[in-house]
């Protein structure tokens, strides 16, 4: 794994790190539920989510944020070289009943290298073409 | 209404250590489907380094989001939960959490201010060992939509 992880002196500002697409289920979201201790129903309950004024049941923010953050560590290849990672949640991502459910879709570059071998990476993650995330960046350690 | 916004700048002490298992670490993992070697395989993550197996970056959650909830719930604070979303979340790391670690969290409200309809609840909830050792701080904001017209 070290000899694939990223260096300083190797990375520029704009180099892309490998983004992916992720398919999230209703079951994703019940099973980030359990393992969160996030039960608030508008994550996994169809009719309260709409009561409160939503179009359908919506993802964890933070089930987003997660799926974003895995773009960078799977980059870095030691989850510990994240220093500081941040998102804003600017819309959220609406998972319909179905077989396919929503899907996300993540890239991220390098966006500015500072002090001490340390970069910020900037994360983009839409879903059906729209932002659902804002800010999203993270500084990490590199060597 | 109003939130109260005399909350601003209270303390909210830690509770009980939340200690953490390498298997809710594996289940956390599991759920994001975190299949990265360091958070799943405990020699791995001794290979690169750490003392034992470690979280994901966003695990803090599991510990800071019950904090939030429990003042956002706080009926004195005003505060409609069943209109609440995420608004921003940041973690800032001294270090990643471990299996292993016993964990106190200290929550602050940093802020509380309405605007375009939105009531806005501001936390930054200190995650600490046991024994006094820093190991990331949690920024939260949490927006209760149309509650405040």
């Amino acid at each position: 794994m070290t000899t694939t992880a990223p260096k300083y002196d190797e990375v520029e500002v704009g180099t892309e790190l490998p983004g992916r697409t992720v398919s999230v289920a209703r079951a994703d979201l019940v099973r980030y539920a359990g393992a969160s201790g996030d039960f608030n129903p508008i994550h996994w309950n169809e009719r309260f989510a709409k009561e409160v004024g939503l179009p359908d049941v919506i993802a964890h923010g933070m089930f987003t944020m997660a799926q974003a953050g895995r773009v960078v560590t799977d980059w870095l290849g030691d989850p510990g070289a994240l220093i500081e990672y941040g998102v804003r949640f600017t819309k959220p991502v609406v998972v319909p009943d179905d077989a396919s459910g929503a899907e996300i879709a993540l890239s991220a570059k390098v966006a500015e290298k500072l002090d001490d071998r340390r970069v910020r990476v900037d994360i983009t993650a839409t879903s059906e073409g729209k932002k659902v995330l804002g800010q999203a960046r993270a500084v990490v350690q590199l060597t | 209404m109003p939130l109260d916004t005399s909350f601003i700048g209270r303390t909210y002490p830690p509770r009980a250590p939340y200690e953490v298992g390498a298997e809710k670490i594996r289940e956390f993992a599991a759920a994001i489907g975190d299949d990265n070697p360091v958070v799943n395989d405990t020699e791995a993550a001794k290979a690169v380094g750490h003392p034992d197996l470690i979280a994901p970056p966003t695990f803090p959650i599991v510990l800071t989001l019950v904090e939030g909830e429990r003042i956002a719930k706080d009926p004195e604070l005003g505060l409609d939960y069943s209109k609440v979303v995420h608004g921003d979340q940041k973690f800032v790391y001294t270090r990643p959490v471990r299996a292993g670690d016993r964990l106190l969290v200290t929550t602050h409200i940093d802020n509380i201010r309405s605007m375009a309809g939105n009531d806005m609840l501001t936390t930054r909830s200190e995650v600490t060992t046991d024994t006094g050792e820093h190991v990331v701080t949690a920024y939260s904001l949490l927006v209760a939509r149309g509650t405040a017209d």
